[in-house]
């Protein structure tokens, strides 16, 4: 389904800011993996699902998605099959619109002139409810009250509208709130379970890594140190992941957002 | 004043700030939902002048507007091309284009810097001969400025709604957020300017039609003029659904029109209209931000200097 081969990224060439952010970096997902990646700081983990979404093109390798290369092709093209979240709960939706209004761009159902039709509106009120958050009784709310949480609640719905054939979620949940976050991650299991979506999530959370999905990726100086999924995962507890980190990469993880436990 | 003084005053602003509401409009379809402030407003204003003067008085005076349309949305795709294709930034794209169009202007104008349309058939004067019988025989200017304006906060009101629309101003709300979505933003401020100065050129096309003549200063300082009659309008109408701002811009630049009339007949002289506008804007601009700095600056004031370490 999503195909990496050898990708690398350095970051300001050339210059005293030069970063190497990957190398050499491969990976194959199948379609329904749910795969959490975790990492030290600077590991590349945001880079490469940057890479993947298309926010720059990799300096060498190729990038496959359901079997076409996609490796040029510009962002906005691969967002038609590609949702993305990032931990900015304001970066994905836009506060100077109503909600309705910001559900219809990420319908986008009909052409360029076509309107919202009460149908459309009945479609996204079914939706809204879903959330749990009362968000269906504010449509015409602009989405610049609402709070980081049911903002992020929103931008969610909004990727995985259409369902996307992959779901790249960068610490989606961090700046949320505990409670908010269990929320949003509730739902994010229920839409990528609903719709079998493959998805690759970005976690600090230790214990996130393990339960959720079927597969989990660590990452350092820009490569994949440590992939692990099916029974050997299953078994597995926080203190086993560091430990094989650090028996793979010589050094403790070091990430100064980890969570160790719940 | 008499009565009949006040009226007429009324109606000479509401004329000159219906054809000035169309110039508003135009920026608030770039500055308001593109976010986007583009400094070629002045000389696309002209354009629309030059264009739908020459077209005009070669005979065609219904063919004028469409010219000046398309002159201006030309205008505007250049700026585009500039910013989005060129890397040239937004306000400097702005700045190049505005005086390129001058050297263009005179062009247009076949190398004078002045057009007389005093015996040239427009489209007032062919609303003048329509309305000749009727009871708004009159009022013939206010008639085609209101069309203009009608059709255009219609067209707005539609197009603003429309998913290309809630794109354009999706993109001048969240940039962040139309990077990694599938709108192409290249695409959308292409279309927001395109659309946004071809309003310009008509807007001076009008303008200069309504006079009578046009100058290659017709347009100068207009961006100002057209930024403090947004943010008047934006004060009056500011909130609300697309059409009740866009009635806004129209309520602004009728303000600052009528404010300048009431001005002029107490004796400021016409010279000063620029610099009003642009203490309007000053004004409206820095306010919020003094507003907001005042405890600060109001602590400072009223600091004494205590006694150091008792």
């Amino acid at each position: 389904m999503l195909r990496i081969e050898h990708i690398s990224k350095t970051f300001n060439p050339g210059t005293v800011n030069e970063k190497k952010a990957i190398s050499e970096l491969s990976l194959r997902l199948e379609k329904g993996d749910f795969v959490t990646i975790i990492g030290s700081n600077g590991a590349g983990k945001s880079t490469l699902l940057g890479a993947i979404a298309g926010s720059f093109f990799t300096d060498e390798g190729a990038i496959f998605l359901d079997g076409r290369d996609v490796t040029f092709q510009p962002e906005y093209q691969r967002s038609k099959s590609i949702g993305r979240l990032f931990q900015d709960p304001m970066r994905g939706s836009a506060p100077g619109m109503t909600i309705e209004e910001n559900l219809a761009l990420a319908a986008g159902s009909g052409g360029w002139f076509s309107h919202m039709t009460r149908a459309d509106r009945a479609r996204f009120r079914d939706r809204l409810a879903l959330l749990e958050m009362g968000l269906e009784d504010r449509m015409r709310q602009s989405v610049g009250l609402l709070s980081g949480g049911q903002r992020q609640a929103l931008t969610l719905l909004m990727a995985t509208f259409n369902p996307p054939k992959l779901l790249l979620l960068d610490e989606h949940t961090a700046a949320l709130d505990p409670g908010t976050a269990e929320k949003v991650l509730r739902i994010t299991r229920e839409v990528v379970e609903e719709h079998r979506i493959t998805t690759l999530m970005v976690t600090h959370n230790m214990h996130q890594a393990l339960s959720l999905g079927n597969r989990t990726l660590m990452m350092a100086d820009g490569g994949i140190v440590l992939d692990v999924s099916g029974d050997e995962r299953a078994g597995m507890t926080v203190e086993d992941l560091l430990a094989r980190f650090k028996a793979g990469t010589g050094k403790a993880l070091d990430n100064d957002r980890i969570l160790l436990s719940e | 004043m008499s009565l009949d003084k006040l009226l007429s005053l009324g109606q000479t602003a509401l004329e000159l700030g219906l054809v000035n509401a169309l110039t508003v409009l135009a920026l608030f379809l770039r500055y308001s939902m593109l976010n986007l402030c583009d400094l070629s407003t002045d000389g696309c204003f002209t354009l629309g002048a030059a264009v739908g003067a020459v077209v005009a008085i070669s005979g065609h005076p219904w063919l004028s507007i469409p010219a000046a349309m398309g002159a201006g949305l030309c205008s505007g795709f250049v700026t585009a091309l500039l910013q989005t294709r060129l890397g040239v930034e937004s306000l400097l794209a702005g700045i190049i284009v505005n005086t390129g169009l001058y050297s263009i202007n005179i062009a247009v104008m076949g190398g004078a810097s002045l057009l007389n349309m005093n015996k040239t058939d427009t489209v007032f004067t062919y609303m003048k001969e329509l309305l000749k019988n009727s009871p708004l025989g009159s009022q013939f200017k206010l008639v085609v400025a209101l069309i203009a304006v009608a059709l255009v906060v219609a067209f707005l009101t539609f197009f603003l709604n429309t998913r290309l629309g809630l794109a354009i101003r999706a993109t001048g709300n969240n940039p962040d957020m139309v990077r990694s979505s599938s709108i192409n933003p290249v695409f959308t401020t292409t279309v927001g300017l395109c659309v946004s100065n071809a309003f310009t050129g008509l807007s001076g096309c009008l303008l200069g039609q309504m006079q009578k003549s046009m100058n290659i200063d017709i347009g100068s300082g207009m961006v100002t003029i057209a930024l403090a009659s947004l943010l008047i309008g934006a004060t009056v109408l500011g909130r609300g659904g697309i059409c009740r701002r866009a009635l806004g811009m129209v309520a602004g630049a009728f303000i600052f029109r009528l404010v300048y009339t009431v001005a002029l007949r107490f004796h400021i002289p016409a010279y000063m209209l620029k610099l009003v506008a642009s203490v309007i804007v000053m004004l409206a601009i820095s306010m919020p931000y003094l507003r907001q700095r005042w405890p600060e600056l109001y602590r400072q004031l009223t600091h004494r200097p205590g006694k150091e370490g008792r």
